[in-house]
């Protein structure tokens, strides 16, 4: 983007001034360039396409698919070869290859949003999310109900579950990272067998050990369990972003006469902090599309239960768990609908978060400007992805995706 | 291998009155640094040997010699950050205005406080502002002020630096350029009012005007604190310092100083034939 600006800049400049300078672009992609990518996928396709059902009579689409993209790539390099020479050839044969691999991360979530809105939309209206799902029977008109009270459960069930856990996680990150020793590899060993620990395992140790015991189901019980459930993923995500602090300033700090709480509160933390939001909405998200865990500790319910201490409460991924168990075809639409509430909910959540959060900063930090190495829009991708997580979760979906470690650098790194 | 000498021992018993009274008056003016018998161990591995060092009240001294020679390992020493490396130990003592600073009485974050650093690469705080930056060490050890933006002016105007970041107090600190962050970090650590402040090497990643904009910043603060200083540079030795310790490590030999004197005669004439050769450029 401001590579292009300051170029359109110097365009302007020289034909007011009059001499002509002809910018050098080194990296540029022509409309040319658009076209022979274009042919190139045309033609790779067509090959691909006479070689297999023409010549061969081979079938199956994956089989498809992976031929063509490597005859693509192979017509690519040859064709850039024969154009621009060896250097461009491989240049755009690797950026493709890239390419493709980023494709390849971004198809899944691409495919499970458009699911999600193409199932759930035709059901969705405004009293889904103020109505309760009381008096609606099977023979109740599809339009009727809504998810009020699993929203009210999940929001409540989720808060719980982020002020029990996500304290703990930073101060056990903070433990790893900046106080260590003996103890701290077999912490972090714990840690790292926790974020592997089965969903429903929470859900049956708060079970036995909180909900058969005399308190009953409840969604307190229910955000135990994702406490445990979001311990892990918090405790890595902040682990990791404090160890992208610079010793520099740790050092400069403890110089200052700092004492060693003082160094993490005042300065490793609000140097972390773009990543430590990142984090926690990440954990968040985790535990807002858990429904294993559900399922033996809020049970679900049909009514508005606005007390998460007391009864069983509804939640999101569990009704909509619950509905696509449904034999009629209408209530697993309506499941789907409620992925889609689930999914709204969570991204409104996160933008919320995500303004509100930096416009406190801003004015705690008294008019200050981006920081180095922060982008809003880095920060609304890594938010998509975390949304798609919830309803990947809901669904049953593996999901392992995890924070971006791009910005830690270990030539940096100086700690000995 | 203790962290401390066991031989100092008798002399680290002082009664805790004594200790409490000079721990007070620890710091409030320029100080006297004394090293005697400084010994370090990286991994049990001995890189430093018996450094015996006098570094004078509101004097510049300058530690030279060619890398490795463990000046830097001298100079963290000297304020106690040696020890917040991984298996690092030390033996010997050091003493500021008489005070050992490795008595057990003394609190690591006290002295750290008192003798202030400077490190060679730059580095304010991202996370703050200009003025958030000066005042950081205020505001870390709850030092009682009667008026902030005057000893922001004062340290900022010491460090050089108050007029050009006068207008812009409230920008981060990150965002000026490379010679402005180094003199941001030394306002930010005069604002503690450290008795004594050690430079590792402050100019080394800085362009010449910058180099000269702090050489002039050491000279002014000389004034008032001492300053202890470790450079590659030989001219900035001998523009800034008052006395040079000139330190070697030869085939594999453990650090140790080679000459100490005043700063003339050392680039003048010195009496190890080694510090002339190092001195004129011929090794190192």
């Amino acid at each position: 983007m401001k590579k292009k600006r300051r170029a359109e800049d110097t365009k302007n400049s020289e034909q007011a001034s009059g001499p002509q300078r002809r910018i050098v672009k080194t990296r540029d992609f022509k409309p040319i360039d658009v076209g022979l990518l274009t042919v190139t996928v045309v033609a790779a396709y067509s090959i691909v396409w006479i070689v297999f059902n023409q010549l061969t009579l081979l079938s199956g689409e994956p089989g498809l698919v992976i031929c063509t993209v490597g005859v693509f790539l192979a017509l690519y390099w040859f064709v850039n070869l024969q154009i621009y020479g060896r250097h461009m050839a491989v240049d755009r044969l690797l950026g493709g290859l890239v390419t493709l691999g980023a494709l390849c991360m971004m198809l899944p979530l691409v495919l499970l949003v458009y699911y999600v809105f193409a199932k759930g939309l035709p059901l969705l209206s405004l009293n889904r999310f103020t109505e309760t799902q009381a008096g609606v029977g099977p023979l109740s008109p599809i339009s009727k109900g809504g998810f009020l009270h699993a929203i009210v459960g999940t929001l409540e069930q989720v808060a719980l579950a982020a002020v029990m856990g996500i304290p703990i996680a930073i101060l056990t990150a903070v433990f790893l990272n900046e106080i260590g020793g003996r103890i701290a590899s077999s912490v972090r060993t714990v840690v790292t067998a926790m974020s592997g620990t089965p969903a429903i395992l929470a859900g049956v140790f708060i079970y036995s050990i909180w909900v058969l015991t005399v308190h009953d189901y409840s969604g307190f019980a229910a955000s135990l369990a994702l406490a445990i459930l979001l311990l892990p993923t918090v405790t890595r995500g902040t682990e990791e972003v404090l160890r992208i602090v610079h010793n520099d300033l740790r050092e400069a700090s403890m110089a200052l006469g700092a004492p060693d709480w003082r160094t993490v509160w005042s300065v490793v933390l609000p140097t972390a902090r773009s990543g430590l939001v990142t984090s926690i909405l990440l954990g968040i998200a985790v535990s807002i599309g858990e429904t294993a865990p559900l399922i033996m500790t809020v049970f679900g319910a049909q009514v508005m239960n606005a007390n998460p201490f007391k009864n069983p409460q509804a939640a999101l991924p569990l009704v909509v768990f619950q509905q696509i168990k449904l034999p009629s075809q209408s209530a697993v639409a309506l499941g789907f609908t409620c992925s889609l509430v689930l999914f709204i909910i969570v991204f409104t959540l996160f933008v919320l978060a995500r303004v509100l959060g930096s416009n406190w900063l801003q004015k705690a930090f008294r008019g200050r400007t981006k920081g180095p190495g922060e982008s809003s829009n880095e920060a609304i991708v890594e938010d998509l992805m975390a949304v798609a997580l919830a309803p990947a979760m809901s669904m049953g979906l593996p999901s392992d995706y995890e924070k971006p470690r791009d910005e830690y650098d270990p030539d940096e790194d100086t700690r000995t | 291998m203790t962290s401390i000498d066991s031989t100092q021992e008798p002399r680290l018993v002082a009664s805790s009155a004594k200790v409490q009274s000079n721990a007070v008056s620890l710091g409030v003016e320029a100080g006297e640094l004394v090293a005697k018998g400084v010994c370090a161990w990286f991994s049990g591995r001995l890189v430093l040997a018996d450094v015996d060092l006098e570094m004078e009240r509101k004097k510049v001294t300058a530690l030279i010699g060619p890398s490795g020679c463990g000046k830097s390992t001298f100079l963290r020493i000297l304020n106690r950050m040696h020890e917040t490396i991984n298996g690092a130990e030390l033996a010997g003592s050091v003493e500021l205005n008489g005070e050992d600073i490795y008595s057990p009485q003394q609190r690591a974050t006290t002295v750290r406080r008192h003798i202030g650093m400077v490190f060679q690469r730059p580095n304010p705080f991202p996370a703050m502002t200009i003025e958030q930056n000066v005042l950081s060490g205020i505001r870390f050890n709850r030092i009682k002020t009667a008026s902030k933006d005057d000893l922001m002016e004062e340290c900022l105007s010491k460090a050089g630096l108050w007029t050009e970041v006068k207008d812009r107090l409230s920008n981060l600190g990150g965002a000026l350029s490379g010679g402005q962050q180094q003199r941001l970090c030394i306002a930010r650590a005069l604002a503690v009012r450290p008795s004594v402040l050690l430079m590792d090497e402050p100019c080394s990643a800085l362009d010449p005007a910058s180099t000269l904009r702090i050489e002039q910043t050491i000279s002014e603060i000389s004034e008032e604190v001492t300053v202890v200083i470790v450079t590659h540079n030989m001219q900035q030795a001998n523009r800034v310092s008052h006395s040079c310790a000139f330190f070697l490590s030869e085939n594999g030999q453990p650090g140790h100083i080679v000459e100490v004197g005043k700063t003339e005669k050392m680039f003048s004439n010195p009496e190890d034939p080694r510090t002339l050769d190092y001195v004129n450029g011929r090794f190192g």
